[in-house]
């Protein structure tokens, strides 16, 4: 499948690490340290307990699709079909990620299980999801 | 509940431009018509404006979002304010400017408000096609759209799309249930002369049309224009005497959720909004039942499903079902929905057109789509910041 290059988020203090984590392999979220909430997007204190206190941590990279679409419009030219999903990891109920399910747009389903897989631009590296294997899903 | 701040303010003139896709006038000339027009409306003239407000402040970035500045109207209109407001993208969605003027008119800074929303967004389509999709502009993205346009995610249907296949999913509603909000939109705009696409569709023409980020089509989607819609708020007091039987204000709501920072909690079935709805309701012994007319923001056809459960005027779940084949929300059913085509059939108004529409149907303007004896409207504009008007004139 070609796909035109991505556009590319500005790291900042706040999200810098989850965009770089990719670079050993590892998907990493922040999480309060007092109460042990997991929260994205990155926030400057924890959305349960108002503390400031967060790290970014290991999560597992795996999920499920929460809800997801299948963009058939060409925005750019060239752009094929992909889809986007919300991701729910495992960790946290309604902990979600937005990203794209990687191989046949036409496979994806609410609720399948999905383990992270990156993608590496520049000094980016987009989590992206694909569908775990039957076997061991 | 007579001291609420909203009772004390009335909507008393209402001006549109000429809808453009695109327009041949500059949008400072499209500001002046509308002004002009909602100002003569109330009986007023320019030298009776002592406040000003525009939603959203001026932006030369965005594809033509909010080319016209509230200081460059209040100059062109030769209009002296004592009290200037603008708003942004973070309060009552777009009702933020009529939210400011309510409150400047209740604590008596001024006694008559000018407020406006220009768009240009088809003249700058013109210069870039992508120019109204988010990260459009060049270099790398940030904020809310860094969340999503890595993943090619760079118009705003690719996210309300999640909402739609979510909904979808939890109520087992269909696209032949959600395709009804823009063939009534249609329905009415054929009859509305300033509405952008006044062809009529029927349903079958909306499950033909092309999928633009599934569930949500072609037809699901608003579609940019240029133009500006204005309207008078003026302090009740003031407003007796004018031209137009006032429009009372009978409860505003507003909300704002965590969609614009990327932010999204539950399970992608029901909009922050509803707090907003919450909050207009408390203001009130109305209750939805008691509403005629509706007038519910399409920017998405989902985001109406979304909205008219949000207001109580459906339960949740309820609003497919309620909207499907049409009947309940034609001119003649139970709640005539959008009755100027809304936004997916009448233009991007941005908000504004639901607020305007509402007048034209309370002051008894709509000709051929008049809803029998409207007297009391549901307004709501917004997907990240929402606001909600319930507007009465009996």
């Amino acid at each position: 499948m070609t796909a035109p290059p991505r556009k590319l988020p500005v790291l900042d203090d706040l999200s810098g690490f989850f965009w770089t984590s990719g670079a050993d392999g590892v998907l990493r979220v922040q999480r309060c340290t007092a109460c042990g909430h997991w929260q994205h997007p990155p926030l400057p204190s924890c959305a349960q307990c108002h503390a400031d206190d967060l790290a970014p941590q290991p999560v597992s990279g795996r999920g499920r699709v929460k809800t997801f679409t299948i963009n058939r419009q060409a925005w750019t030219p060239g752009m094929a079909p992909f889809t986007f999903a919300a991701i729910e990891l495992d960790e946290q109920a309604e902990l979600y990620l937005f990203s794209n399910v990687t191989g046949d747009p036409e496979a994806v389903r609410t609720g399948m299980a999905v383990e992270v897989t990156f993608e590496q631009q520049d000094d980016v590296w987009l989590p992206l999801f694909r569908p775990v294997e039957a076997a061991h899903g | 509940m007579a001291d609420l701040p909203e009772r004390r303010a009335c909507i008393t003139g209402i001006g549109q431009s000429k809808v453009g896709r695109p327009s041949s006038e500059t949008p400072i000339r499209l500001t002046m018509q509308a002004a002009r027009e909602a100002v003569a409306d109330a009986g007023l003239t320019m030298a009776d404006i002592d406040g000003i407000a525009n939603y959203p402040m001026k932006t030369t970035e965005g594809g033509g979002i909010s080319p016209v500045g509230v200081g460059e109207a209040m100059f062109a209109l030769g209009i002296d304010a004592t009290w200037i407001g603008s708003s942004t993208h973070e309060g009552p969605g777009h009702m933020g400017a009529i939210f400011q003027a309510v409150m400047a008119v209740a604590t008596g800074l001024c006694r008559h408000v000018l407020v406006f929303r220009s768009v240009a967004q088809a003249q700058a389509r013109l210069q870039a096609r992508g120019s109204t999709l988010l990260g459009g502009s060049r270099g790398r993205v940030e904020g809310n759209n860094a969340w999503t346009v890595p993943f090619h995610a760079i118009s705003p249907a690719n996210m309300w799309a999640l909402y739609a296949q979510a909904y979808f999913d939890r109520y087992g509603a269909s696209s032949e249930q959600l395709g009804w909000v823009a063939v009534n939109g249609r329905r009415n705009a054929a009859l509305n002369p300033n509405a952008i696409y006044r062809n009529p569709i029927t349903i079958d023409d909306y499950m033909a049309s092309r999928v633009i980020s599934s569930p949500l089509r072609l037809y699901d989607c608003d579609t940019h224009i240029d133009g500006c819609t204005a309207l008078v708020i003026s302090c009740a007091d003031a407003a007796m005497d004018l031209r137009n039987q006032p429009i009372r204000i009978e409860a505003m709501g507003m909300a704002l959720g965590g969609i614009g920072q990327g932010i999204h909690t539950g399970d992608f079935t029901a909009l922050p909004a509803g707090r907003a709805g919450d909050m207009l309701w408390s203001r009130t012994d109305l209750k939805p039942r008691d509403v005629d007319n509706a007038q519910i923001y399409d920017g998405f056809s989902i985001l109406t499903l979304l909205w008219l459960e949000a207001l109580q005027l459906c339960a949740p779940g309820e609003a497919a079902a309620f909207v499907e084949g049409g009947t309940r929300i034609a001119l003649d059913g139970e709640l005539p929905m959008n009755t100027g085509g809304g936004q997916l059939s009448g233009g991007r108004w941005h908000g504004f057109g639901h607020t305007h529409e509402a007048c034209v149907q309370l002051w008894g303007r709509g000709g051929a789509r008049q809803v029998a004896g409207a007297r009391l409207s549901a307004v709501c504009n917004g997907g990240y910041g929402y606001g909600a008007l319930l507007l009465r004139t009996d």
